[in-house]
């Protein structure tokens, strides 16, 4: 596979890697190699692992990781708690994001913003100065600006949360994102804005991983690659023609080519 | 005449000081009432947990009665007790401060009503109550003492305390804050607190009532407040418990409201090694509405206990009962909620909720929120909770960056933080906030498993 990117180390590289929940082996087997100004769409029918896969790499403790190795900018990712992952510039977009009632959206922002910076060997950002950066935020993803007075996610809907994820991951500009699901439950006029805010971020010096179940949000977003997930292994990768083909045919073809030994 | 069981004789000598000594000048009312109070307590005692007393089914008064508190009764002695006086400041000119110290009223401490017509705050045994105020048929008239130890123990020792009247129609805004105080003294004190408000017709009344003591020191506060809400009157009311680590407080509120009238509650504890307060709403003619709000955080072995009851006596009332509690160590949280809708109370409304956090292993809750409902069209609920923190909110919070304490601690006082919102003046609002978030223990927390 062609690297898309500048540079000639993967930013992540995923070998072998196998995870279970509970006694359940979920991902049997996954090897990806993720560079720089890359955007990844990961899709596959229901239960086949691709949350798993992103949750995995954000830390969720809730995953056993059983066999293989992931390295990110050449450091061995598993063995950092998820604060540090999230530090060093890993983002996972929550497909059910949480609510958290009596914590001001604020300061959970600027506290993510800080730590960051603390990491890095940076002073903490200026109240001043985070006020300045957030307001650019909120417009540049259209989020309406009331919801960020209020405690975070509370009482928000579907689609409101989701674009709350939008902007925390351009708040927090981190280095691989990790979408989970976030178009599915999205009208059409939310889809768009959060593609707009993915695209926003994506630059030369990012990579994004999109976890989708459905087509409709790479009609917004062009991937580099697509990669189907079907019972925890990757079992095709292609240009963004796969995703289509996917539409076209449905999972069952991916199923009957995958029973056929294809 | 009185008689006690020699286990009271303490109590009993205490209580023959007081009628004698300083006491002695009382109006022949007040002398009736203290000496039916202390009929009242040497006949009843101290409560115990014994078989079918569900009102004190989870707290032993034991240690308390076991012990010979000295009762002090010369004039308040102000030196270094200031600290222990609430310290945040208020705006407005209609504020009024009394401050307590070991039961004594300070009159060098405390800035009572100056020239406000239509506002009566003093000392009890002061001689400036305005005549026109009826104290005689208010005093004891909310917090009978017929089936209490607590209370009646209180009455009897009935000399000081805080009399606030608001008259009918008065329009500005008042504030009164109380600051009962227990000083550094040779051996265990107690004190036994009194409060009355009497809110009038349509006014407005905000009452901080706060308890405080030395942190290393064994004392007893035995408090009892009354107050009355008149109709269409608004009475905020604070409760700020931030007695010694060693102490012991026992409270008993009673509230009654009339017509169209708004009371609105915020109960504060910090440290204690037993606290109960024990607080009762009567909702006394349509149109009511009160809201208790509650937040406690314990820790090491200490318990404390709460017990509300509030009674929808008449129709078209509306209660809501919110208490929260964050228990660390081996400390215990017992939490009794009833709320009474009478047979001809019709669409009454109320909602009552106990959720704790318990921030150790060996914490415990005992929480019994009840409803009795004998009307037939009304809208009642309940709930109760106690859990570690959610593990998948933490993951949420970690994931942003945030490390285990930093994203514990800010999920413990986001917790905290929906009943000290309810604290509607911005300075205590902010004063408690700070109290609470350093009181939240630093260390990594229990997590609640998932699935």
């Amino acid at each position: 596979m062609a690297a898309a990117g500048n540079g000639s180390t993967p930013l992540l590289s995923i070998k072998g890697l196998t995870a279970s929940a509970g006694d359940l082996e979920i991902l049997r087997g996954i090897d990806l190699e993720v560079f720089a100004g890359e955007v990844h769409a990961i899709m596959g029918p229901n239960g086949s692992g691709k949350s798993t896969l992103a949750n995995v790499l954000a830390g969720r403790p809730d995953y056993k990781v059983t066999s293989g190795e992931v390295l990110y900018e050449g450091q061995d990712l598993l063995k950092l708690e998820p604060e540090i992952r999230a530090r060093m510039g890993v983002f996972m977009a929550f497909q059910y994001p949480l609510e958290l009632p009596g914590v001001r959206a604020w300061q959970f922002l600027k506290a993510g913003v800080d730590a960051s910076r603390l990491h890095r060997g940076e002073e903490e950002m200026s109240a001043r100065e985070f006020d300045q950066m957030l307001k650019a935020k909120i417009e540049e993803v259209q989020i309406d600006p009331d919801l960020i007075k209020r405690a975070v996610n509370e009482g928000f809907s579907g689609g409101e949360k989701k674009r709350n994820e939008i902007l925390q991951m351009a708040v927090l500009k981190p280095k691989l994102a990790l979408l989970d699901e976030t178009d599915s439950g999205l009208d059409i006029d939310a889809l768009r804005i959060v593609a707009q805010g993915v695209n926003m971020l994506r630059s030369p010096e990012n990579a994004i991983i999109l976890v989708t179940h459905y087509q409709r949000i790479l009609n917004y977003i062009t991937p580099n690659y697509v990669h189907v997930l079907f019972d925890g292994r990757i079992v095709r990768s292609g240009g963004p023609e796969l995703a289509h083909e996917l539409e076209e045919k449905g999972y069952d073809w991916i199923k009957e080519t995958v029973d056929a030994g294809v | 005449m009185t008689s006690a069981p020699t286990k009271y004789a303490h109590y009993l000598a205490d209580f023959q000081s007081l009628t004698q000594g300083p006491g002695s000048g009382a109006p022949a009312w007040l002398k009736d009432i203290r000496d039916n109070a202390w009929s009242r307590f040497s006949a009843t005692g101290f409560p115990t947990a014994r078989r079918g007393n569900e009102r004190w089914k989870y707290t032993n008064v034991g240690p308390i009665a076991k012990i010979d508190f000295d009762l002090s009764l010369g004039p308040a002695a102000a030196n270094g007790s200031k600290d222990l006086a609430l310290s945040y400041p208020v705006e407005g000119p209609a504020v009024h401060d009394l401050v307590y110290i070991d039961g004594r009223y300070s009159s060098e401490l405390s800035s009572p009503a100056s020239g406000s017509s239509g506002v009566t705050a003093a000392s009890l045994a002061a001689t400036t109550i305005d005549n026109s105020f009826d104290l005689e048929s208010q005093v004891g008239h909310y917090a009978p003492v017929d089936d209490d130890g607590f209370a009646a123990l209180n009455t009897a020792f009935l000399h000081d305390g805080a009399i606030i009247n608001v008259a009918d129609g008065h329009a500005e805004k008042v504030t009164i804050r109380l600051s009962y105080i227990t000083t550094d003294g040779a051996g265990p004190r107690v004190t036994h607190p009194r409060t009355l408000v009497v809110a009038g017709r349509n006014t407005d009344v905000t009452v901080v009532e706060s308890y405080a003591g030395p942190k290393d020191n064994v004392y007893f506060t035995n408090a009892v407040t009354e107050i009355s809400v008149g109709d269409g009157a608004r009475v905020d009311h604070y409760r700020l418990l931030l007695e010694g680590e060693k102490a012991f407080h026992v409270g008993t509120s009673r509230v009654k409201q009339e017509k169209d009238s708004s009371f609105s509650s915020a109960s504060f504890t910090l440290g204690t090694a037993l606290a109960r307060h024990d607080l009762e709403v009567l909702l006394d003619a349509p149109g009511a509405y009160c809201s208790l709000n509650g937040l406690y955080l314990t820790a090491d072995n200490q318990h404390i206990d709460n017990l509300i009851s509030i009674d929808h006596a008449q129709p078209h009332c509306t209660s809501r009962l919110k208490y929260k509690g964050i228990l660390d160590g081996k400390s215990r949280a017992v939490f009794g909620g009833t709320v009474m809708v009478r047979p001809h109370a019709q669409k009454s409304d109320a909602e009552q909720t106990d959720k704790n956090l318990l921030l150790s292993q060996s914490a415990e809750v005992d929480s019994k929120p009840s409803l009795l409902i004998y009307a037939d069209d009304v809208k009642c609920s309940h709930g109760a909770t106690a859990g570690h923190i959610d593990a998948d909110t933490l993951f949420y919070l970690r994931s942003r960056g945030l490390d285990l304490d930093t994203a514990s601690r800010m999920l413990v006082h986001a917790f905290a933080s929906e009943i000290i919102e309810t604290i509607k003046p911005a300075p205590l609002r902010e004063y408690l906030d700070t109290i609470f978030t350093a009181a939240i223990p630093n260390k990594s927390l229990p997590i609640a498993s998932v699935r």
